[in-house]
């Protein structure tokens, strides 16, 4: 019962937060500095990363679809196949699962920390809002980036998929192949939903993760537990969001 | 392009030094009662330090002052408006020196102390820069300016924490434990310019600590909290022949070495 009541106050406090760093949406334009700094955490340094496994991502599905397809003389499809699976499914949940184990759990670590030292509460005496220079910032910088990340993570998921296919001796398709195939079979909705996606996890994890940084009470060992907490939430909400999301776009 | 005007959210410094009313104020967290039945009036430009054993509540007293906690019987009010309401912090300039310091650690010094003037959008960088200049200045930290939070020394950290309350020209100053975990001289430092401030800026000051020479130099009055109840309020004068017996137990404990305390609480 504790538990339940535990996850409804959770969520009180999330959509609480929202609205409040909603409230000061106007004070945006004179946090740019803060908001290129955030763009810069969650964007440009999360890059390599979702480059880098979004390359093997591709490249594995390549492999495998061509290790199935072979027997059924479809291995020509593997473009489509690797194309819809990056942009529609792929892409988006990898680049959101980075997203909580890499910014998610750093924004968690720094909030949960000012709170813990008072530094919140000296801003809240300074009557200067938490929601408005910690939160709004952060928001608005997801926004900005996630969709960039998860366009580069099919790109660079479709390329190592046509490495593999071009490298590999038993699949053996050439790019022009692999490419053609993918671009007849993929339709530009399937890339907007595949954004969408993405930008909907990637709030809900900064929204989350702040939310929980901000209610930590006690000491360092409260931090640590917060981080947890914050990345074990937001992976929950990415799968379970993940099939609404994608039921609601079919 | 012209200048924004100041933040709605502040009031300027022409209104004067804020008083402060507590009523019948209880505080509990779960069935752990804190604060008990406290009423307590602080004149406007007074310099009031709250004592009392640790733990028992003096922090969580001070937090009610500026709507960090809110009381679970009776009313805190700052110049007449309620201490838990949020608009009161934007009617009446409130400023709170931590205990830790509370500074802003990704923050350099600099920017701790502009901060609060930046958000509020009370002048020019040029202003800004004067302001925080003078603040560092009074304070002695000039050369500190540049220097993040982590790479100063404690008594450095209370000064700048200190520094950034002063930028913000309170109505209202609240200190929590000012000179704990200071040497006797940067204790007595820190004593000075408090008691200064107050000349200067005359500022109402709330100061909780277990400082005795703190207590007796500076304070208008002062008052003792022990068992969640207000046992004492008087002047330093009072207190230095207290006529309560616990007020003297706390003030001047004797060292027995014969038969120490913890044994004593052992059975």
């Amino acid at each position: 019962m504790k538990a339940i009541i535990t996850v409804f106050e959770g969520f009180g406090s999330t959509l609480q937060l929202l609205v409040q760093a909603a409230s000061h949406l106007g004070s945006l334009p004179r946090q740019r500095a803060r908001f290129i700094e955030q763009c810069y955490l969650i964007g440009y340094t999360t890059l390599p990363i979702v480059a880098i496994l979004s390359f093997f991502i591709g490249s594995v599905l390549a492999l495998q679809a061509g290790y199935s397809m072979q027997n059924f003389g479809a291995k020509q499809f593997i473009g489509s196949l690797v194309g819809l699976s990056m942009a529609r499914e792929l892409g988006p949940v990898m680049v959101a699962i980075l997203l909580a184990g890499r910014v998610g759990s750093a924004i968690t670590a720094e909030l949960a920390s000012m709170k813990v030292y008072q530094e919140v509460d000296a801003l809240v005496t300074m009557n200067i809002p938490p929601a408005r220079i910690l939160v709004l910032p952060r928001l608005a910088a997801v926004l900005v980036m996630v969709p960039v990340l998860a366009i580069i993570a099919d790109l660079v998921g479709w390329f190592g998929g046509a490495i593999v296919a071009k490298n590999v001796a038993f699949i053996s398709i050439e790019p022009e192949a692999y490419f053609s195939v993918l671009r007849r079979y993929m339709k530009f909705q399937d890339v907007l939903n595949g954004l969408i996606k993405a930008e909907t996890f990637g709030f809900v994890v900064v929204l989350v993760c702040c939310n929980i940084g901000l209610n930590t009470r006690g000491g360092p060992r409260e931090i640590g537990a917060a981080v947890t907490r914050a990345v074990v939430a937001s992976l929950i909400l990415i799968l379970v969001l993940d099939y609404f999301v994608t039921k609601a776009l079919m | 392009m012209p200048a924004l005007p100041p933040s709605p959210a502040v009031t300027t410094r022409e209104s004067p030094a804020a008083g402060v009313r507590l009523e019948n104020l209880s505080k509990r967290f779960g069935s752990h009662v804190v604060l008990q039945d406290i009423t307590l009036t602080i004149e406007p430009g007074e310099i009031f330090v709250l004592m009392g054993p640790s733990g028992s509540g003096k922090s969580v007293l001070l937090k009610h002052l500026v709507g960090l906690e809110a009381p679970t019987s009776g009313r805190a009010w700052i110049n007449g408006h309620d201490a838990t309401a949020e608009s009161t912090r934007a009617l009446v300039r409130m400023a709170m020196v931590f205990q830790a310091g509370a500074l802003f650690n990704s923050l350099t010094v600099y920017d701790n102390l502009a901060l609060f003037l930046r958000e509020h959008r009370l002048g020019s960088e040029a202003d800004i820069r004067t302001k925080v200049r003078h603040a560092l200045q009074i304070l002695s930290l000039a050369g500190t300016a540049a220097k993040f939070p982590s790479e100063l020394s404690g008594g450095m950290k209370k000064r700048v924490a200190i520094a950034r309350a002063l930028v913000m020209e309170p109505q209202l100053m609240l200190y929590d434990e000012p000179t704990s975990e200071l040497d006797p001289v940067m204790s007595a430092t820190i004593t000075e310019i408090i008691a200064s401030l107050k000349d200067e800026y005359h500022v109402t000051t709330v100061v909780v600590s277990h400082d005795r020479d703190l207590a007796l130099n500076i304070a208008d009055r002062v008052g003792i909290l022990m068992d969640s109840r207000l046992i004492f309020l008087g002047t330093p004068a009072e207190l230095r022949q207290p006529q309560d017996e616990r007020v003297a137990r706390f003030l001047y404990p004797q060292i027995d070495l014969a038969h120490p305390r913890y044994k004593q609480l052992e059975t």
